[in-house]
């Protein structure tokens, strides 16, 4: 069925588009929506997916989004697409009311469709998906899973993909299951051939092999949060399983059994434990670093609120824990398929009682990685919780990014342990005494020496020497000394990235984590427009001198964040002593991906709404 | 006064053990706790056994949570690191401790509250995992530091030092180790240091989860007429009951008395306990029957004390995660970093 639309009104691009599948969870449509984006990616053309799921197993609705970019643009583009593959009936009218004017619908025509389901300014192609499938496959699963290989077969052939690049990702998938390889290459060939054999090429937007992928590499934040725990010399993680962190816990485990079993014993060089709860995660984490090991555990909101308790221990008993939270929709259970930034405030604050944390904020794949290892050297350093602030955009979608790096020579930073022979030596231990100024004390491991450095830690008041006091001095000495600590902190998290923009502008725009892309895309576009702003990412808490800097050089500073409060730009007034009215928040906080479209616009409203005033 | 050391000097004739410390060397500050508090016998026992056993101090870590019975680690074992955690979460911070070095011992200190309550679940799984460790729960039926409150092991129509009584059922500690795998579980009493002595030696050579329930009277708030869990009674007739002789790790105890031996021990405020001594056909290894018989003595109104069930081959949670011999903390840069080379391979994979 091929629906007459103007020719001249069609969609034409190469290398340039956003398309979108519709799919029912649960029908294995999973593994053929990621082929289609290794496939553009293979050919040297960035693809970036996106994952929009239900909080479900089987039967409800999910969306894969596929911005191609050869110009390279990771971000979500808007809330239109150009290519709807719709194979949901569920979604069925707000999938085609997504298509961009001009666009096109791929859609399985075995069953028939009124012809008023469709719109007449978009070109609609249908082809017998479960008919071919049906007709060449007994077995009902069969049936399902070589139907998606067909659709993206037929796919290949309207949009100009390299099938030869697909039969290379079957072999590399099934390696040494040559049936299994041959018979996706069958299917995939049934789709393309369909195509040829009976449509005449009603698709113009279409991929070209490109070179603009370079040495990237195709991963999801969480498998390299998980490697950077591994690379940080992480030996014990405790986790319950919630989303849309449990990957990451999983991915050390995958990592660890690769990568940290004694060759010549078999046993591990590590210990995960699924706890029964995430006090439980939290517990053995910090009992585990008070022993020496470096522990971490992943969680999401509704975890961090469950360990409160404990990060206020760690904290005051000044004990090393690493907490990856992969952020989600709240407050409550919220949407937990869907993303948000909304956890800033209750970490940099977590627990009752004068608190605050260091948070370390990716942008990507490689910053998960890079600071997955290195919130372990920190909290040890710093002997306190570190927080790593990635979120379900970051976590769970795989994108393109620079490929790992690890410099040979870096040792871990075990930070100030007095060992047997310092104690030997006669050096003086006490736990909590401010020796080198910076506002961190030395520590002792538990059954270092016989006779000397045994302290006892607790979640109660104590003097410099550990011992118990309910005296005010005692405890306003250890709380200052805690702040200070804290300010030793903003010297050895990452800084901020600033780019200016092209022309001097007096206004500045403040984001962090996945917010990048979106924004780094619409910078370049409000430039085109005439409008300039310089651009500060945020990458950790607390903040270093030059996110103060860059706010007293702007006259106006907007706060990009995916949460409805403004959590940073509160955190920023709170810690910086900033006038609210410098500070201009700008949200996004429907649990989708934030878009360029978005950015660019709110901006550019905000920015026009200021001159005009 | 918030912090009270206890003063240096001792006999110069004090007993050595074989490693040339006095008993004193296993002492803390002073305890703050009430005096006649039953958690002060429960410590003092604890360095008995770790004295006799030859033990260095410093190859011991004692966690507990909040309470009075968590306030404990502090008055014993000076020379050992210890760790007060939060209420009812001490036994995920000793499994994480335990996780990142297994030479270690790990003594555990909980209350009723703090284990049967706030605690119940940490308790549970940390004995289902099967934990290295000595739990010692200091069972005296009543929040303390709250001043007088039932716990969740006050028995069913207890009377509190108020007069309210309590009309939920009490939660038993040691059934539940029983039925969650604890590979050693006893019941003893802060009084009987004969039988409790031996109990804590044997416990901390049991290499896997070793499970206490130590009935501990507080004197303070529930030691009183239509109390269930008053004890000063008993430490009067200590001498009255059976006591272990001396246990080593895989041996069963050895029964002063006449097996079956069953106590009714009246206590002034007209309270009664009776207390049964393991019979000579209990059989310590059988986990069903240990569990059948507590039931059915308890039904009577007894309490059973003693080693009521031990796994002479017990498996712990390293032995489940086959962890290396080496502790995990002593592991350093070039045993857990993988390096460049490896993380090529890995880049490679994601292109």
């Amino acid at each position: 069925m091929l629906h007459k639309v103007n020719t001249q009104t069609k969609i034409q691009s190469i290398n340039e588009f956003v398309i979108k599948f519709a799919n029912v969870n649960g029908s294995g449509s999973a593994s053929a929506n990621a082929l289609f984006a290794k496939t553009v990616l293979r050919m040297g053309v960035v693809a970036t997916p996106r994952n929009i799921f239900p909080s479900n197993i089987q039967g409800l609705p999910t969306w894969y989004e596929v911005r191609v970019s050869e110009a390279g643009h990771l971000a979500a583009r808007g809330d239109t697409c150009d290519l709807m593959v719709a194979m949901n009936p569920q979604t069925w009218e707000q999938d085609i009311r997504s298509i961009e004017p001009g666009g096109y619908l791929f859609y399985d025509n075995t069953r028939h469709v009124a012809a008023d389901q469709f719109r007449n300014d978009i070109t609609v192609i249908g082809v017998p998906l479960t008919q071919m499938s049906n007709d060449a496959y007994e077995n009902p699963r069969q049936r399902q899973l070589f139907k998606n290989i067909i659709g993206l077969g037929a796919l290949a052939a309207l949009l100009g993909l390299d099938t030869k690049a697909i039969e290379d990702l079957f072999t590399e998938q099934f390696k040494g299951k040559e049936k299994l390889v041959a018979a996706n290459v069958q299917a995939l060939h049934m789709g393309f051939d369909w195509v040829k054999t009976h449509l005449d090429d009603p698709v113009h937007i279409k991929v070209k092999a490109a070179n603009t992928v370079g040495d990237r590499i195709f991963v999801d934040g969480n498998t390299a949060a998980s490697l950077g725990a591994v690379y940080g010399g992480a030996t014990v993680c405790a986790w319950y399983p919630i989303t849309p962190s449990s990957s990451l816990a999983e991915g050390f485990a995958n990592y660890c059994a690769k990568l940290r079993v004694d060759k010549e014993t078999d046993r591990n060089k590590f210990a995960i434990v699924q706890t029964e709860d995430e006090l439980a995660s939290i517990g053995m984490v910090i009992g585990a670093a008070w022993n020496g090991a470096r522990a971490f555990t992943a969680t999401s909101g509704p975890g961090i609120s469950l360990m409160q308790e404990f990060i206020g221990l760690a904290y005051f008993a000044e004990i090393p824990a690493v907490i990856f939270d992969v952020q989600r929709a709240g407050p409550s259970t919220g949407m937990p398929t869907r993303t948000q930034q909304s956890d800033i405030m209750t970490c940099a604050y977590a627990s009752h009682g004068d608190t605050k944390h260091v948070l370390l904020i990716p942008e990507d794949p490689y910053e998960c990685f890079e600071f997955g290892a290195l919130a372990f050297d920190l909290a040890d350093r710093l002997q306190t919780p570190v927080f790593v602030m990635l979120d379900l955009e970051i976590g769970m979608n795989e994108r393109l990014s620079k490929p790992f790096q690890w410099d040979d020579s870096r040792n871990l930073d075990r930070g100030k342990i007095m060992t047997e022979e310092d104690l030997e030596a006669g050096n003086k231990f006490g736990r909590y005494l401010d020796v080198d100024g910076d506002g961190i004390p030395f520590r002792t491991y538990p059954g270092t020496h016989p006779s000397k450095g045994a302290f006892f830690t607790r979640g109660t008041s104590k003097d410099s020497m550990a011992r118990y006091s309910e005296e005010g001095k005692d405890y306003q000495e250890n709380m200052e000394r805690l702040l200070k600590k804290h300010d030793t902190a903003r010297h050895l998290v990452p800084a901020a990235i600033e780019k200016r923009a092209e022309k001097p502008t007096r206004f500045g725009v403040i984001y962090y984590g996945s917010t990048s892309p979106a924004m780094d895309e619409a910078c370049q576009l409000l430039a085109q427009s005439g409008i300039h702003v310089d651009l500060l990412r945020v990458r950790a808490f607390p903040f270093g001198d030059e996110v103060k800097a860059f706010i007293a050089d702007h006259e106006k500073t907007f706060v990009l964040e995916q949460n409805r409060e403004g959590q940073l730009r509160s955190l920023l007034i709170n810690e910086l002593e900033i006038n609210p009215a410098i500070l201009v928040k700008i949200v996004h906080f429907d649990g989708a991906p934030i878009t360029v479209g978005f950015v660019t616009d709110v901006i550019s409203h905000k920015i026009s709404s200021l001159q005009g005033a | 006064m918030t912090f009270m050391a206890k003063p240096k000097f001792h006999h110069p004739q004090l007993q050595k053990n074989a490693l040339g410390y006095t008993r004193r060397d296993y002492e803390g500050p002073v305890s703050t706790l009430c005096a006649g508090c039953g958690h002060d016998s429960i410590s003092a026992a604890i360095i008995r056994a770790v004295y006799e056993l030859d033990l260095p101090p410093h190859r011991i870590a004692k966690l507990s949570g909040i309470g009075c019975s968590s306030k404990t680690p502090t008055y014993f074992l000076g020379a050992s690191h210890g760790f007060n955690s939060v209420h009812g979460r001490m036994p995920s911070v000793l499994t994480g401790a335990n996780l990142a070095n297994k030479d270690l011992i790990y003594l555990g200190i909980s209350g009723d509250g703090d284990s049967a309550s706030i605690g119940l679940g940490q308790f549970a799984h940390s004995v289902r995992r099967g934990v290295n460790m000595v739990y010692i729960v200091a069972n005296n039926g009543v929040y303390g530091l709250t001043k007088g409150q039932f716990s969740a092991t006050s028995d069913k129509g207890a009377k509190s030092k108020r007069g309210a009584l309590n009309k939920d059922e009490a939660i038993d500690l040691v059934g539940m180790a029983l039925q969650l795998g604890a590979t050693f579980v006893g019941r003893s009493f802060s009084g009987d240091k004969d039988q409790l002595v031996p109990l804590i030696k044997a416990a901390l050579n049991h290499k896997g989860a070793a499970f206490i329930d130590c009935l501990s009277p507080c004197v303070a708030f529930n030691n009183h007429d239509g109390s269930t869990k008053s004890f000063d009674y008993i430490r009067e007739h200590n001498e009255a009951l059976n006591s272990l002789d001396f246990i080593t790790g895989r041996q069963e105890i050895t029964v002063e008395y006449k097996p079956g031996t069953v106590e009714t021990v009246t206590q002034h405020d007209g309270s009664r306990l009776r207390l049964r001594k393991i019979a000579d056909d209990y059989d310590v290894h059988d986990r069903i029957a240990a569990l059948s018989y507590m039931q059915q003595r308890a039904a009577h109104g007894e309490i059973v004390t003693g080693l009521l069930y031990v796994d002479p081959e017990p498996q712990d949670l390293h032995a489940h995660l086959n962890t290396i011999e080496q502790p995990l903390n002593s592991l350093g840069t070039h045993a857990l970093v993988p390096g460049q080379t490896a993380l090529d391979k890995i880049n490679a994979a994601f292109r």
